[in-house]
C-alpha cells in the first residue's frame, strides 16, 4: 500500500463502521455524511420551491377559508357551543396536524420509490462513501426540512385567520413537525422497497384518507360510535391534533401533552429503525 | 501480457461466492487485479459479472469467500475504499432534471469535496469527455453517448484508484461506443486502473489487458484476450451460409474434413464454422468436397470463437 499511501487521497478515508465497535467515534462523521445527502435534496428543490411554496399556501387558504369561515358559521350557529370555541379555532389546529401528515405521505412515498426507480440517485449516492443509512438519514433531514415549511407557513396563516387562542402555539409548530415524523420513516421505509407505485394510491384511499376524516381533524372523535373510539386513539394523527390544539387553544396539560409527543415519537423511532435496515437490504442487497 | 510480479495488487479475490436466496449468482471465483492493469469480466447476461462488481463496489456484501480492496475489507470499511473507487453503474444514475454541471457538484458533494474543487475538476473532466458546452445544460435531452460520457467524468471527480464499469457502452451506438473507448483507453494510458465488465467480445479486446470469461458464476478461463484466442481457438474462422434446407446436410459433409484443415466445426442456426489455421485453403476444401455455399467469410478468431468453444453458447445469447 506504500503507493496508495503517497497519492494525493480524495478524502480522508473515514474509520471503519460501527460493525466493529467505532460507532460512537463515529457519530461526527454519520451525520456529516447525512448532510451530504440533505444537500443532494436541497439542490433538487431548487427547481421546484417556487410552485411548492404556492401550494403550501393556497392549500391552506382554501380549507381555512371554505372549512373555518364558511362551514364553520353554520357549525357555530347550531352546533350551541359543544365545542367550545369558534369552529375555525377548533378545526385549524386539526388541519395543521393532518398538512403535517399529507407531506409526509407526499415527500416519503413517491420521491422515495423515484430515488431507485425514476432518478436512481439513491445508487448513486450508495457508489460514494455514503451508507444506506446516510442516505436515509440524509432524505429524512430533507422530509423534516420540508415538513416545518409546510406547517410553518400553515400556522402562520391560523394565526393570520386569528384563530390562535394562546401563546403556546408557537410550539405547535414541533408538534405538527413530530405528527410528520411519526409517518414518514415508516412510508420511507416501506416506499424504499417497492417497485412500482400502484399500491401508493391505496395507501392514500385507505389510510391517509381515513385517518384525515376521522382522527378529529373536522370534529371530536367522541362523536364517533364507541367501538370506532378506541382506534381513533391508537392513530398517530389523533394524537398530533390533539396536541396542536390544545397547544393552540391554551389548554394544555403537561402530562397529556407529554404522552401525545412520546407516542408520536415512539412511532417515528420505530419507523427509523424499520427504514435503516430496509435502505440497507434495498441499497446493499 | 506479463504484468510486473512484484506489482502492487489492488484488488484480491478468493473463493468469492454471492447468493441470493437459492441462487448463486457469484460461484467461488478467484482473481487478482494490479494496479494499472485494465482487467475485464466477460460473460453473457445472468454470468455472475455484475454481482461481482456490485461486490468489488463494496454495495454488496459477499455470502462467502474472501475479498480485499485496496487493501481493506470491504465488509468494514466500504465508506473509506468506495471513497476511492470510480463507478460507472450500467444504468446511469444522473439526475436528468438538474445541469450537467450540477450532477457534477451532486455527486462530488457526497465524497466531501468543497464547492471550488469540484468546480476545477467539472472544468477538466467535462473537456475530457467533450462536454465542456453542454456543462449548463439539462442532461434530459442528451443523447445516450454523451450521457454515458457524462458518467464517465463523474465517476473520476474524486480521482479514484480504481475505475469500475459496468457495461460502459451496453446501448450506444457505434460511433458513441468509439468515442466512449477512445477515453477509456486513453484513461488507460494513463495508468488509471480499470475494472470493466461486458458481454462485448470486441469491447474486452480492445480495452483489456487481461481478463476472465464468466460463466454461470464461474470463471471457465483466464489471461489476456490474444493469449485466450491462441489457446482456445484457432487464427482463423471460416463462416460458411447455406441454404436453410440445406444447411444440416452441409455441415454433415463437412465433417470429413481433415484435421489439418478444419480443427473444429461449429454449428450454428444459420451459420457452419470451420475452425482453421488458414481460412482460405479451408475454402477451397470445402469446394473441393463439391459444396458451394451462399456466403462465406474468412476471419481471424476473436473472443467470441473462445466463449463458444468454452460454453458452447455464443455472448448475445
Amino acid at each position: 500500500m506504500t503507493a496508495g499511501a503517497t497519492r494525493a487521497a480524495p478524502a480522508a478515508p473515514p474509520p471503519a463502521d460501527g460493525a466493529n465497535g467505532a460507532g460512537r467515534a463515529n457519530g461526527g462523521a454519520r451525520w456529516s455524511f447525512a448532510l451530504r445527502e440533505f444537500r443532494f435534496w436541497l439542490t433538487d428543490y431548487r427547481r421546484t420551491w417556487r410552485g411548492s411554496v404556492i401550494s403550501s399556501v393556497l392549500g391552506p387558504l382554501l380549507y381555512l377559508g371554505a372549512m373555518g369561515a364558511g362551514l364553520g358559521t353554520l357549525v357555530n350557529r347550531h352546533a350551541g357551543g359543544t365545542l367550545g370555541v369558534p369552529y375555525l379555532d377548533f378545526i385549524a389546529p386539526g388541519l395543521l396536524a393532518a398538512t403535517a401528515m399529507q407531506t409526509a405521505f407526499g415527500e416519503a412515498l413517491y420521491p422515495v420509490l423515484g430515488s431507485v426507480k425514476w432518478v436512481q440517485n439513491y445508487f448513486a449516492a450508495a457508489a460514494s462513501p455514503l451508507r444506506p443509512a446516510d442516505v436515509f438519514r440524509g432524505h429524512l433531514l430533507f422530509v423534516t426540512l420540508r415538513l416545518a415549511m409546510n406547517c410553518g407557513i400553515f400556522l402562520a396563516l391560523i394565526a393570520a385567520f386569528g384563530a390562535v387562542r394562546s401563546a403556546l402555539a408557537i410550539l405547535a409548530l414541533p408538534a405538527a413537525v413530530l405528527t410528520g415524523l411519526a409517518f414518514a420513516p415508516a412510508l420511507m421505509g416501506w416506499a424504499v422497497t417497492r417497485t412500482r407505485d400502484t399500491s401508493f394510491s391505496v395507501l392514500m384511499r385507505f389510510l391517509m384518507l381515513p385517518l384525515f376524516l376521522f382522527s378529529g381533524t373536522f370534529f371530536p372523535v367522541t362523536q364517533l360510535p364507541g367501538w370506532l373510539q378506541p382506534v381513533a386513539y391508537v392513530t398517530p394523527l389523533w394524537h398530533g391534533v390533539e396536541l396542536c390544539r390544545t397547544l393552540c387553544l391554551g389548554t394544555t396539560d403537561l402530562g397529556g401533552a407529554a404522552v401525545h409527543a412520546g407516542y408520536l415519537l415512539a412511532f417515528a423511532a420505530a419507523g427509523c429503525v424499520f427504514a435503516t435496515r430496509s435502505y440497507r437490504r434495498r441499497l446493499n442487497e | 501480457m506479463s504484468h510486473a510480479a512484484d506489482a502492487e495488487v489492488l484488488v484480491r479475490a478468493r473463493g468469492l461466492t454471492k447468493r441470493f436466496g437459492d441462487f448463486t449468482a457469484v460461484d467461488g471465483i478467484d482473481f487478482s487485479i494490479s494496479r494499472g492493469e485494465a482487467f475485464g469480466f466477460l460473460g453473457p447476461n445472468g454470468a455472475g459479472k455484475s454481482s461481482t462488481m456490485r461486490m468489488v463496489g463494496c454495495v454488496s456484501a459477499p455470502t462467502s469467500g474472501e475479498l480485499t480492496i485496496l487493501g481493506l475489507d470491504p465488509v468494514t470499511h466500504g465508506p473509506a475504499i468506495r471513497a476511492r473507487l470510480g463507478v460507472v453503474p450500467q444504468e446511469n444514475t444522473l439526475d436528468i432534471e438538474l445541469t450537467v454541471r450540477e450532477n457534477l457538484l451532486v455527486y462530488g458533494r457526497y465524497f466531501g469535496l468543497p464547492r471550488s474543487v469540484i468546480r476545477a475538476r467539472s472544468a477538466t473532466l467535462l473537456e475530457f469527455v467533450q462536454l465542456s458546452d453542454r456543462a449548463g445544460d439539462q442532461v434530459d435531452p442528451l443523447s445516450g453517448g454523451m450521457k454515458r460520457r457524462l458518467v464517465i467524468a463523474r465517476s473520476l471527480i474524486n480521482e479514484p484508484d480504481i475505475l469500475l464499469l459496468d457495461e460502459p457502452t451496453t446501448g450506444l451506438d457505434p460511433q458513441a461506443r468509439h468515442i466512449v473507448w477512445d477515453r477509456l483507453f486513453r484513461l488507460k494510458q494513463r495508468g488509471v486502473t480499470l475494472i470493466l465488465t461486458t458481454h462485448y467480445m470486441d469491447e474486452a479486446e480492445q480495452l483489456c489487458d487481461r481478463l476472465v470469461v464468466m460463466d454461470a458464476g464461474r470463471i471457465v478461463a483466464e489471461g489476456s484476450p490474444r493469449a485466450l484466442i491462441g489457446q482456445y481457438s484457432t487464427p482463423e474462422v471460416l463462416e460458411l451460409r447455406f441454404d436453410p434446407g440445406d444447411h444440416e446436410q452441409a455441415a454433415e459433409k463437412l465433417t470429413v474434413l481433415p484435421a489439418g484443415t478444419a480443427e473444429r466445426l461449429e454449428v450454428l442456426a444459420d451459420r457452419v464454422l470451420v475452425y482453421t489455421r488458414n481460412g482460405d485453403e479451408a475454402l477451397a476444401a470445402v469446394r473441393g468436397l463439391g459444396l458451394e455455399p451462399l456466403t462465406s467469410l474468412a476471419r481471424r478468431s476473436t473472443l467470441e470463437d473462445v466463449f463458444l468453444r468454452l460454453t458452447g453458447r455464443r455472448l448475445d445469447d
